[in-house]
């Protein structure tokens, strides 16, 4: 099959348009929280996975140390260490297409090869949106560093309350469910109230000590939150057929 | 450590997280308590990273702009609006707030 003809390169592409496209925003709110644009391009390049790099600088813009920045993106990343023994198992990389393969693991790569039945699909899937979202997240970072550092003050262009949009827009698809809702309430509500009493940053891995205890007591169903946050293939119609994700 | 260091340190953390998953026994995967704590985690974290930068102010929990911004991505993602668009309704309800004379 051609590659222009494949069903899977076709979603994995467009996803990485729209994916790569909001590197604006992390480009724009990693210089106001005070990175310049090397080391802002440095995150998209080799740390590359988006929640991760919005914790690193989120934690930091919040006056948080560069250790509690480093715990809460390793903590955010877990889940990609979960996605590549899926991948691992589906798509079986060797030599450096292993290596290759690991950088580009991500949601939006996963969800495009777990929807596939295929396996020569799910690979071509994998790699359309992998390297698609590789490159353009890293273009638009760059254009939302610069944008960034030519516009000033931060919160008087409500880049602040971009930040705050971001993490909820991060978070909303994980909702599917009343437990991961109970889970999200009962951590805000630990973090607010931690605030006042320990150096910022700290609050954030408090609760993620409680999101973990919650998931040790069996709150919430097996997978919840650790589905990939997009879904590429929204409509029945994109689906191959028989389509189905992973256990 | 300088923020270099910190920086590579996440970056290194998170490249060695992604190649762990190709490299473990996949039984791991079977084991449904694990799955669910790092679910469990992944959004516990966003909850707390959501709140942290809507009401915190170094160790200060303050009601500003930033809680506008909030609500109006709330009603983006209701109508499920794609993310750039939710971030840009954060920026421009905070910027407003400001100009109202919110904090």
């Amino acid at each position: 099959m051609k590659l222009s003809e494949s069903p899977a390169v076709k979603v994995g592409l467009s996803i990485a348009v729209a994916t790569g496209l909001y590197g604006i925003s992390f480009g724009a709110l990693s210089v106001s929280a005070g990175l310049d644009l090397w080391q802002t391009m440095a995150l998209s390049l080799l740390l590359f996975s988006g929640g991760s790099q919005f914790a690193f600088i989120g934690v930091l813009a919040g006056g948080g140390s560069g250790l509690s920045a480093l715990s809460a993106s390793a903590l955010l990343g877990i889940r990609n260490g979960v996605y590549g023994m899926q991948l691992n198992l589906l798509l079986r990389p060797r030599g450096w297409r292993r290596l290759a393969a690991a950088q580009v693991t991500i949601d939006e790569s996963v969800a495009t090869a777990t929807g596939q039945t295929d396996p020569a699909e799910q690979r071509r899937g994998f790699w359309a949106a992998g390297l698609g979202v590789f490159v353009l997240w890293n273009v638009f970072t760059v254009l939302g560093a610069l944008l960034g550092a030519a516009i000033g003050d931060p919160a008087q262009w409500g880049l602040d309350g971009a930040a705050a949009a971001a993490f909820l827009g991060l978070l909303w698809p994980r909702i599917r469910a009343k437990e991961p809702a109970t889970i999200a309430v009962l951590c805000a509500v630990v973090t607010v109230l931690a605030v006042p009493f320990v150096p910022p940053g700290v609050p954030i891995l408090i609760a993620a000590v409680v999101a973990a205890a919650l998931g040790l007591s069996g709150l919430g169903p097996v997978s919840e939150g650790l589905e990939p946050d997009v879904d590429p293939y929204p409509a029945d119609a994109a689906r191959s057929p028989g389509a189905e994700k992973l256990p | 450590m300088s923020l270099w260091g910190w920086i590579l340190a996440a970056c290194l953390v998170s490249m060695a997280t992604k190649l762990a998953g190709y490299l473990v026994p996949t039984r791991l995967l079977d084991n449904p308590r694990m799955l669910r704590v790092a679910g469990s985690v992944t959004i516990g974290l966003l909850a707390a990273l959501t709140a942290v930068n809507t009401v915190a102010s170094g160790t200060g929990v303050v009601a500003d702009a930033r809680l506008a911004a909030l609500a109006a991505a709330a009603v983006a993602l209701w109508f499920r609006a794609p993310f750039l668009v939710v971030v840009a309704a954060g920026a421009v309800a905070a910027a407003l707030a400001r100009l109202l004379g919110a904090a």
